[in-house]
């Protein structure tokens, strides 16, 4: 077993910390306060080859591996997990199924669109009466000819007033359940697409949530992924993946308010000395940096059992499991740490705080998590 | 057409700097990064390589491990890389230091409508003098303290800046120029970058490689070819803490006001 | 090689390169004169001045008030404008020719461009960016005494230095002392086996000495033979544009009120702020490094390692941590006050008066009270 990271992972890891340091973190308290898109964030993030860059060299990506995505990501959340959102959304929901399910045709067409042609991509499964129950999904799509007629709407789809590319699961035979379900590939000009509601949410302010809505939605018959009838699998199997990218997300909230927790208990002073110095912080800064530890081991595990095309379904539902508790403890604790300063948004804390919340609940909520650990335990 | 960017791997002045008790710099404590001028010239050349197509070699002098450094020069998007490294040229000056560059940009060759860049200063030494140093021995024209360069052909416009203005200087290739940060915005390394950079030629010069050249020889490199020799080195003495004002309202205020009328300073 | 430079015994006199620009001389002209005039001095030879330009020759006198005895001076239609080709071609030969054993240039855009292009052609060793020069090992020893952390034995110790195996006394040569890393380490460097010894110095740091009638009417003035051609010209300067905007004399300035990163909350504001407490005091506004880094600033106003060395009477830090760089570069201000949100800042201690508490309520009510107090007298 050797933990360490490839001399290439490494590169990777400073210049998306470096990128951090002077692209994200001037802007996240804006991006949260103004509840902005970060768009030239996501625009140099494309010049840089971060978004789709799971994709093949072939289709316009950078085709590198899932550890190298989870780093992108995480690294990123450090500073603002809007931003982390958006990328692990973009990669890990749209690219990746495109890319795993798609025809040589879709793939041709699609993949290219979200690396050099600069479109974002999103995943569009939940419904307001399907959350962690995909069955009961009331988006419908019927074949007429050479297309689909869809109708329905989609809720909280990350990257949904900004994406030009979803992916979209609708129901194709109501009768059957979850293996009715179809995937789709759907494009924002499509006849009878349009935004919904833009949601006003607790946190992650940066990143565009919106519900969609398929009026007689034209689909060509060819924007079918995957089969009919196999569209739950693909959303399982993409969602297996797109825990990686949350685990790595909320590791980057849970490691970036550490670092400022560090920081700032070693400067703030309280009767007599900095208050780093109070064993009380010590302990909880160092169960801080071992959950941190264990998670980026969890996350990592996960991210290379993926590359390496070993089953990772327990292994993403652990490591994101764990690694949103932590962020969401870490937070919650460096904030305390903070005293009233925390309190205030004069600090990251509190923003930091509200991110992490989200982790717990969007691609799987904790509770499915549990249903995905356990249910492979032979109970 | 290339353009060979002389570069140096430095310690972070800007982070924490660790001294020794004996006075010298404790640089195993501290990080190492691209000397900030240098990838100002760094990014010059890689415009000019998005502008024309034209090739960009890195060089630098330094140990073995300055070779991560020349990694990520290739990952931002330079052609080729030479490490300049040796026991020979330990101890050099900046005057032997260019000896030794300048030989290495003789083996990699400078040709007609090349051209040679340097960041104007590195932050450890702060000296700016191995660029204008290298351009005498590589008997090139200089342009120092570049905040625009503009290229056609073989004809250079180089906006050159001065403490009360600029100066806009013309000059054909080959020559040296000396980049500073007001040059560009350097650029990320990119993700398919770093995933090539270590397919990307890295060539070693050592002594063997460049003693032909004739600007090496035993009297002009390393300690015995540097002109200069440090007498001395000390750390400076910590101006004493002053008096710290009770409060930060108006009569904090009105006590400082007075104190500085009393000492007649205002 | 045909100029034999390590016969050190050929060499005399102490030079300073007189940087004039559109024909005027620069500040750093006088203050370089002033203190080669005390090293000449103590070597016992003569303070030379070498002015280069066109039609320049009526600027020589003021340079014999502040303490040259001669003045080299070298006009040429090509020497009008500075260019690296012209100028070190020129100088070059009259060193070659004359010979000084000590060179000083001042640490300019224009000095720094020449002064090492000179040093590699002539062989010889150049210490950049000096702060301070010494030859009389008394006076130098004096200042290290003040000015390091070494103790009493190893600067007694001094007298030699280890050259090529050899034991070299270093009474006669030119200790050039300068900050590295950054300030935090100061480095005296000698250039033991070449002639001339070269340094640029740092602006603003060598103090002008009163300025000297019948000294200037005794300075004579010598202008040495020298060849240039077009021929020699491989870089063609086609315009000198000034600055548009004042430029902050933050060096000359008796009041200097700077801002940090402090002011993030709202830029603006605290730009305002300073500007008001810098025309109360009747100074100038600087800036850390952050500060100018981020734009908020242009990169005139920057006070330390980097920007300008300043030493006013009184030096007011707004929102400044004091990182080391910021503190070289003010550190020798007569009287420092600081105002800092957070009480551990390490600006704090080297300041004469500090105030803990939000630059956004403090720095208007200290205006107030400066006023008031000036006022009241």
């Amino acid at each position: 077993m050797d933990f360490a990271l490839s001399r290439e992972h490494k590169m990777l890891q400073k210049m998306m910390a470096d990128f951090t340091e002077h692209e994200v973190k001037p802007i996240a308290a804006e991006t949260d306060k103004t509840s902005t898109y970060p768009a030239q964030t996501i625009e140099k993030l494309f010049d840089l080859g971060v978004m789709g860059l799971c994709v093949p060299k072939q289709y316009g990506g950078a085709g590198v591996d899932a550890l190298a995505s989870a780093i992108c990501v995480e690294e990123l959340s450090k500073q603002c997990a809007s931003t982390g959102d958006i990328v692990a959304t973009h990669n890990g929901l749209c690219c990746a199924p495109i890319l795993e399910h798609g025809t040589e045709e879709q793939k041709a067409k699609y993949l290219p669109m979200l690396t050099t042609g600069r479109h974002v991509g999103a995943f569009a499964l939940t419904e307001p009466n399907a959350g962690s129950d995909a069955s009961k999904g009331q988006t419908e799509a019927r074949l007429e000819g050479d297309h689909y007629v869809m109708n329905g709407s989609k809720i909280f789809i990350t990257n949904g007033y900004v994406a030009d590319v979803f992916v979209v699961f609708a129901m194709t035979d109501k009768t059957k359940g979850t293996r009715g379900i179809s995937a789709f590939i759907v494009e924002k000009d499509f006849p009878g697409f349009s935004i919904g509601k833009h949601e006003e949410k607790m946190g992650l302010h940066g990143s565009p949530t919106a519900e969609i809505v398929f009026q007689d939605c034209i689909v060509p018959k060819e924007n079918l992924l995957g089969q009919e009838g196999k569209g739950f699998k693909i959303a399982m199997m993409t969602l297996d993946g797109g825990r990686i990218g949350i685990a790595a997300q909320s590791l980057g909230i849970a490691e970036g308010a550490l670092a400022e927790a560090v920081n700032y208990t070693k400067g703030r002073v309280q009767f007599g000395k900095p208050i780093s110095k109070f064993q009380n912080t010590q302990f909880t800064l160092a169960d801080m940096q071992l959950g941190c530890e264990a998670g980026k081991l969890l996350t990592y595990k996960a991210a290379v059992k993926k590359q390496n095309g070993e089953r990772y379904t327990v292994d993403a539902a652990m490591a994101k499991l764990f690694c949103s508790e932590h962020a969401m403890k870490v937070t919650t604790k460096a904030l305390q740490m903070f005293g009233g300063y925390g309190y205030t948004k004069d600090y990251p804390m509190e923003r930091m705080m509200r991110d992490a919340k989200i982790t717990e609940i969007y691609e799987g909520t904790s509770e499915v998590q549990r249903m995905v650990i356990s249910g492979n335990m032979g109970l | 057409m290339k353009v060979i960017v002389c570069v140096k791997q430095v310690p972070d002045t800007s982070g924490k700097v660790a001294v020794n008790d004996d006075g010298t710099l404790n640089r195993a404590s501290m990080e190492t990064i691209t000397n900030p001028d240098d990838m100002n010239a760094v990014e010059a050349a890689l415009k000019l390589k998005d502008e024309t197509g034209c090739k960009v070699i890195v060089v630098t002098m330094g140990p073995p491990p300055a070779e991560g450094m020349l990694r990520e020069l290739l990952a931002m998007g330079a052609d080729e890389a030479y490490l300049i490294s040796g026991r020979e040229f330990g101890g050099s000056d900046t005057y032997a230091t260019s000896q030794i560059v300048a030989a290495g940009v003789n083996k990699i060759g400078v040709e007609k409508d090349d051209i040679v860049m340097c960041g104007r200063q590195a932050i450890d030494g702060d000296t700016a003098q191995v660029g204008p140093q290298i351009a005498e021995k590589l008997h090139l024209p200089q342009v120092t303290y570049a905040a625009d360069i503009h290229k056609e052909g073989e004809n250079i416009t180089v906006k050159r800046m001065l403490e009360d203005g600029y100066m806009t200087i013309k000059v054909k290739t080959p020559c040296l120029l000396t980049c500073i940060k007001e040059l560009n915005q350097p650029r990320y390394m990119s993700v398919g970058g770093i995933f090539e950079a270590y397919d990307k030629p890295v060539t070693v010069l050592d002594y063997e490689a460049l003693k032909n050249d004739p600007l090496i020889d035993a009297s002009t490199i390393g300690l015995k070819g540097s002109p200069t020799n440090i007498l001395v080195s000390f750390t400076p003495p910590q101006k004493g803490a002053g008096m710290m004002l009770e409060g930060a309202d108006m009569g904090t205020c009105e006590k400082l006001a007075g104190i500085l009328a009393g000492k007649h300073i205002i | 090689m045909a100029f034999n430079n390590t016969d050190l015994a050929a060499f005399k006199d102490v030079w300073v390169f007189c940087e004039q620009r559109d024909g005027k001389l620069m500040p750093t002209d006088f203050e370089l004169i002033s203190e080669g005039r005390r090293l000449a001095d103590e070597l016992g030879v003569d303070l030379c001045g070498l002015l280069l330009g066109d039609k320049v020759e009526g600027l020589a006198k003021e340079l014999g008030g502040y303490g040259a005895d001669k003045v080299y001076v070298c006009e040429h239609p090509l020497l009008k404008v500075y260019t690296t080709d012209a100028y070190a071609k020129v100088i070059c030969q009259v060193i070659e020719e004359l010979k000084p054993e000590a060179f000083l240039i001042g640490a300019t855009n224009i000095g720094r461009d020449l002064g090492p292009r000179c040093a590699a052609r002539l062989h010889t060793g150049l210490c950049a960016d000096c702060t301070h020069l010494d030859v009389d090992m008394g006076i130098y020893k004096d200042f290290l005494h003040e000015a390091s952390t070494l103790d009493d034995a190893r600067i007694d110790g001094l007298n030699t230095a280890m050259v090529l195996g050899e034991k070299h006394d270093v009474s006669r040569d030119l200790k050039m002392t300068r900050p590295a890393f950054g300030g935090h380490l100061m480095a005296s460097i000698i250039c033991p086996r070449f002639r001339p010894t070269m340094a640029t110095v740092r602006p603003g740091v060598m103090k002008k000495r009163p300025y000297d009638e019948a000294k200037a009417a005794e300075c004579q003035i010598v202008k040495p033979s020298f060849e240039l051609s077009e021929a020699d010209m491989q870089t063609e300067v086609t315009e000198v544009v000034k600055a548009a905007k004042k430029l902050v004399d933050l060096i000359g300035a008796d009041f200097i009120v700077s801002v940090g990163r402090g002011i993030s909350k709202d830029v603006e504001q605290g730009i305002k702020l300073a500007e008001e407490l810098a025309a109360e005091l009747g100074g100038v506004v600087g800036g850390s490094r952050a500060v100018i880094d981020s734009g908020w600033l242009s990169a005139d106003h920057q006070v330390g390692q980097t920007g300008k060395t300043v030493h006013p009477k009184v030096y007011v830090a707004l929102g400044i941590s004091g990182a080391i760089q910021h503190k070289a570069g003010m550190q020798d201000s007569e009287c420092i006050i600081a105002v800092n949100k957070n009480e551990t800042a390490p600006i704090f201690e080297i300041a004469d008066y500090g105030i803990c508490g939000d630059l956004f309520k403090v720095t208007p009510m200290l205006t107030e009270a400066i006023r008031a107090a000036k006022a009241a007298k």
